[in-house]
């Protein structure tokens, strides 16, 4: 049995997982200091990912990346790099797709932050960087790392924008979820099942951890 | 020297704070919501004022027509919270030694041994604030701001979330403290029997409004006649 995919899969999820990390926590962080009415636009268009088929953002994604639009012809033309249709092209779809809940869940653990303590931070001559990496993140750590895992957990899955971006390319492009398709269509049910299980197994081991991550609530003091 | 006079605009009525503090304890007394505590705020650069003046010590903490507003962090105030704020991460120790972050570390160790020793927190140096009384946790964070070395200390009802015993106890520990300290002190409180014992002179505030300052006894004889049946 061919395990690219299975490997494919992970190195996309997990770069994906740490790109979408950074981001979640920057977005979630900076939004909470906007205007009401920017705020309002900005976590509409920040969760819209979450909802719209993955189709749609593929659709949306080869708009800009295509060989023949904007980003994907400047890219072509000045690096000779082709945007899709290579393994890491399924980076950008599932960082969009799971975007949304890094990004919920970091906002949700920053909300319930308490800023007295970000208050006494700047009282005590500390800097924003220094409250911000030392105090805040760390208070919040929890519903981060539940919020990175949950991520990597959706990003093994994608397939809707992964398929359009990336295509199907056994050995190169292929995924768990491509795959899966890809051999039922053409009536291999039985190594379509071995993934299928695989992929089972994966998923609920990550889900076990974000529950394990999420039971031991520590009250606060 | 202190010397507060703002104005800020708040949801119920337009905040009205103007003190002098001299190298004394001073205590804002009011009913709860009354701007004590806004006021402390205004004066650590946390919330900041519609208009007016905050100098301590000859430096301008803020000045509306001069366009002057310090961040915290370079105010040198020295700020208790109601429920302490002590970071949850990190153990009594970290929690003092983090005020003094800019020293070098052999310096911090050794001030920060120095004031755990002062502060009664020997044996709790490696404990989470969470697993500390209240007591304990109030010494903690005032260790803390000690350690920052702030040109005045601001006390937001420090015995709030304590019970009456425990506050019995504690007042005369605090009162040390602000003696040891011996710079300027506002506390806030709305307790008179609180303040009789931490501050010789009283601010009454109410709705926003400070009233002109008064010695401790006499505002408090005023306040027992205006009440004949307050003990």
């Amino acid at each position: 049995m061919e395990l690219f995919p299975l490997y494919n899969s992970l190195r996309i999820a997990a770069i994906s997982a740490v790109i979408v990390f950074f981001l979640g926590i920057a977005a979630a962080y900076y939004i909470a200091k906007t205007p009401r009415v920017i705020k309002g636009i900005l976590d509409v268009v920040f969760t819209l990912p979450l909802v719209l088929p993955p189709t749609v953002v593929g659709y949306l994604l080869l708009l800009v990346l295509g060989p023949k639009r904007a980003v994907g012809l400047y890219f072509l033309d000045t690096f000779d790099i082709r945007l899709t249709m290579q393994w890491w092209s399924a980076i950008f779809a599932v960082t969009v797709v799971v975007f949304p809940l890094m990004y919920r869940t970091a906002r949700g653990a920053f909300e319930r932050f308490d800023e007295n303590l970000a208050d006494a931070g700047r009282t005590l001559g500390l800097s924003n960087t220094y409250i911000f990496w030392r105090i805040r993140l760390p208070y919040c750590k929890q519903g981060i790392i539940a919020g990175v895992v949950l991520s990597f957990a959706r990003a093994l899955g994608e397939y809707g924008a992964t398929s359009m971006i990336a295509g199907y390319t056994p050995g190169k492009t292929a995924t768990i979820s491509t795959a899966v398709y890809q051999l039922w269509r053409t009536g291999n049910d039985e190594l379509a099942l071995k993934w299928v299980l695989i992929n089972i197994a994966i998923s609920a081991v990550v889900l076990l951890c974000v529950n394990l991550l999420e039971r031991p609530q520590r009250r606060r003091g | 020297m202190l010397y507060v006079d703002i104005e800020k605009r708040l949801d119920r009525y337009t905040l009205k704070a103007k003190f002098t503090c001299d190298k004394a304890s001073l205590a804002l007394f009011g009913a709860s919501g009354a701007g004590k505590s806004m006021t402390l705020k205004c004066i650590a650069g946390i919330a900041t004022p519609d208009r007016g003046v905050i100098q301590l010590n000859g430096t301008t903490l803020f000045d509306s027509e001069k366009h002057i507003d310090l961040p915290p962090q370079k105010r040198h105030v020295g700020y208790l919270f109601q429920d302490y704020a002590l970071f949850p991460n990190m153990t009594v120790q970290g929690n003092i030694e983090a005020g003094m972050h800019r020293l070098p570390k052999r310096e911090r160790r050794q001030k920060a041994q120095e004031l755990i020793a002062q502060f009664h927190l020997d044996g709790l140096e490696k404990r989470r604030p969470e697993t500390l009384s209240g007591g304990e946790k109030q010494r903690a964070a005032l260790a803390r701001i000690i350690a920052s070395s702030p040109e005045v200390l601001l006390l937001d009802e420090p015995f709030a979330s304590l019970d009456t015993l425990l506050k019995l106890e504690l007042i005369p520990s605090v009162r040390a403290i602000i003696e040891h300290f011996g710079r300027e002190t506002i506390l806030v409180s709305h307790d008179i029997d609180e303040v009789r014992q931490l501050c010789e002179t009283v601010v009454p505030i109410a709705d926003g409004v400070t009233k002109e300052s008064e010695n401790t006894e006499n505002y408090y004889r005023i306040l027992k006649n205006r009440y004949q049946n307050l003990k």
